[in-house]
């Protein structure tokens, strides 16, 4: 597959091709170029700083997008040991665009549920490009239900372009599903990290998005629509996304000043789609570190948290 | 504590100011003229086909309420502008325009009020207002009604009238839907019930959280009740929708709802579960 370059990362992609011709020919040639490839190096490092330390709204939700990125699997293989996947939610079927299952997080059991996304077209048949329908939330639900009783806390990780508009999503109750799931999940009797590693779409996210720490890696969106949708609606135009994503302020760092996120996964310089092992390695950290200090809590003391967090956010006078 | 009291001839006033001109509507459903007079004692419905026409928060809460009766609270709970959105106009002006308009300062009325004499907390949103969306003012009025129920230990009934979440108001907005949801989960911890009225439209965030939360689940008829709107559903499938999708009928049939119910009966609907619940 032709490797996917977004339009502010082309001038990356061509120095780094310059750089390796550069080796190339050196090794065929004989002449050392050391000097000019580590001048070239050093150009690449502060182009890529550059290039990431100012990006735009518009910019980070097309690398939270990114088709290169790292979707839930991707972590679950690098995070998670003796991983088992559990199907099903034992009324329907099986949704595969949410995926569940358990395993250990540097030895501690742990239920993850997270939105997967396909890598190809073939890959996307099978996982609705990350559109669940309800048989997915109430999957996601039944294996909640499952941590809480086996007293084991639960990450969900978030990464959808919205929960699935279709007739039998709407004939099998998609806003049913959904309400059950914050209702329950506000009251879920153990710990719960939810954590957006890409797209955090509308209802089709915050589905499986209630609990007691919300985290989102750098590069990452959240918002009540998407800003195509956005735009749309208040524009008339779709393709005024960009304008859309700067109004109704859509990044992780938006979310942290607006009281939504409580903490920002810094992604490795360049983007996670660039470094998999990497970002995976601090994910790993932070999810240990968080999960440490919740599981100290008492239940009680952990509910009386969470519903202080959610009945805090908003914004109004009186 | 404000009192508003309605005598019983005046039962919709609040939709009359709505259509200051004429003395006759005419039924989009089956063309009968009606008398606005005749319209207004028959619950805004429809004198020939019972075609429901669309009635606001304070005609809600008047039909609920013994003699047209009751105590709002929180009126003053307004939204603020946290993101300073500005497209394609300011979320200030569309806020200040809606509350000239409609005479509310939100989406939502909170009140409370007696059903033949059994006190409750309603709910009743305005769809006149923004769409009835709903924003951070409206999840906390919402949030703080099923406080007002847990305090007093009375039921809870939330009307639904809403196109979803406020998009001007971005995340804060979708947060909401946790916000009211987990609110519920307090009222079905003390075993208070919470009754559902899902009107026309209710779609997306709203419900998507708590209209679709009820221990009774009550529509109107013909009410456009769902998740996604039918532009995107038709957009994202390229076909047609079926004839009723995402009507109340159709939402009876797959099992999503408990009953649907004319508006002319809800007060007594209403008041038979609340009746069973204290028996
Ligand atoms: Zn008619």
């Amino acid at each position: 597959m032709a490797k996917i370059i977004l339009d502010f990362e082309k001038k990356i992609y061509d120095l780094e091709a310059r750089i390796g011709e550069l080796k190339t020919s050196s090794e065929l040639s004989g002449y050392s170029v050391d000097a000019e490839v580590e001048s070239l190096s050093q150009k690449l490092n502060e182009l890529i700083r550059e290039t990431f330390s100012n990006l735009s709204r518009w910019q980070r939700v097309q690398l939270a997008r990114h088709p290169d990125r790292p979707y839930t699997l991707d972590y679950i293989q690098r995070i998670i040991t003796d991983w088992v996947e559990l199907h099903g939610d034992r009324q329907f079927g099986d949704d595969k665009s949410i995926i569940g299952g358990i395993g250990l997080l540097d030895g501690m059991g742990v239920m993850i549920i997270g939105h997967q996304k396909g890598r190809n077209v073939k890959e996307n048949m099978k996982r609705n490009y990350g559109m669940p329908h309800p048989e997915g939330y109430r999957k996601a639900l039944r294996l909640m239900k499952m941590a809480e009783k086996l007293k084991k806390p639960v990450i969900t990780i978030i990464d959808t372009p919205g929960a699935y508009p279709g007739i039998e999503a709407e004939e099998r109750g998609q806003s049913e599903a959904i309400a059950r799931n914050l209702l329950e999940m506000s009251r879920l009797r153990t710990p719960v990290i939810n954590m957006v590693i890409g797209e955090g779409a509308s209802g089709g996210a915050l589905g499986i998005g209630i609990g007691d720490r919300l985290l989102m890696l750098e590069n990452t969106w959240y918002s009540v629509i998407s800003p195509e949708g956005c735009a749309s609606i208040l524009l008339r135009d779709a393709s005024k996304a960009k304008e859309a994503a700067e109004a109704m302020r859509v990044t992780a760092q938006d979310m942290l000043e607006l009281g939504v996120a409580d903490r920002i996964i810094e992604e490795p310089l360049g983007g996670a789609h660039r470094h998999y092992d990497e970002t995976a390695l601090r994910v790993r950290q932070v999810l240990s570190e968080e999960l440490k200090q919740l599981t100290r809590l008492s239940t009680e003391e952990l509910l009386k948290r969470r519903y202080k967090k959610i009945a805090a956010i908003g914004v109004y006078s009186e | 504590m404000n009192w508003f009291v309605r005598t019983k001839e005046k039962i919709f006033s609040g939709v009359r100011k709505q259509i200051p001109d004429g003395i006759w509507q005419k039924c989009p459903k089956c063309g009968e003229v009606i008398y606005f007079k005749e319209l207004d004692k028959n619950a805004r419905v429809c004198t020939k086909c019972s075609y429901h026409f669309r009635i606001y928060s304070e005609d809600y809460l008047e039909l609920l309420a013994d003699n047209g009766l009751f105590a709002e609270f929180n009126i003053a709970i307004s939204s603020e502008d946290p993101l300073k959105f500005r497209i394609p106009k300011r979320y200030t002006d569309s806020i200040q325009t809606a509350k000239r308009k409609t005479g509310l300062n939100e989406a939502v009325r909170t009140a409370e009020l007696t059903i033949q004499s059994i006190p409750v907390v309603v709910a009743a949103m305005d769809f006149r207002f923004i769409g009835g969306s709903m924003g951070s003012a409206v999840g906390e009025k919402i949030a703080r009604a099923a406080d007002r129920a847990l305090k007093r230990n009375i039921p809870l009934i939330i009307i639904s009238a809403s196109g979803g979440a406020r998009m001007q108001e971005g995340v804060l907005s979708l947060m909401q839907m946790a916000k009211t949801s987990a609110r519920l989960s307090l009222l079905a911890e003390k075993g208070l019930p919470y009754i559902s009225v899902l009107t026309d439209p209710t779609t997306g965030g709203v419900s998507a959280s708590y209209a679709m939360l009820g221990d009774i689940n009550i529509a109107e008829p013909g009410a456009l009740i769902g998740f996604a709107g039918q532009r995107v559903i038709k957009q994202t499938i390229g076909q047609d929708l079926p004839n009723g999708f995402q009507r109340s009928e159709f939402l009876l049939e797959k099992g999503l709802i408990d009953l649907i119910c004319d508006r002319r009966q809800l007060k007594s609907t209403i008041y038979k579960f609340l009746q069973f619940n204290y028996a």
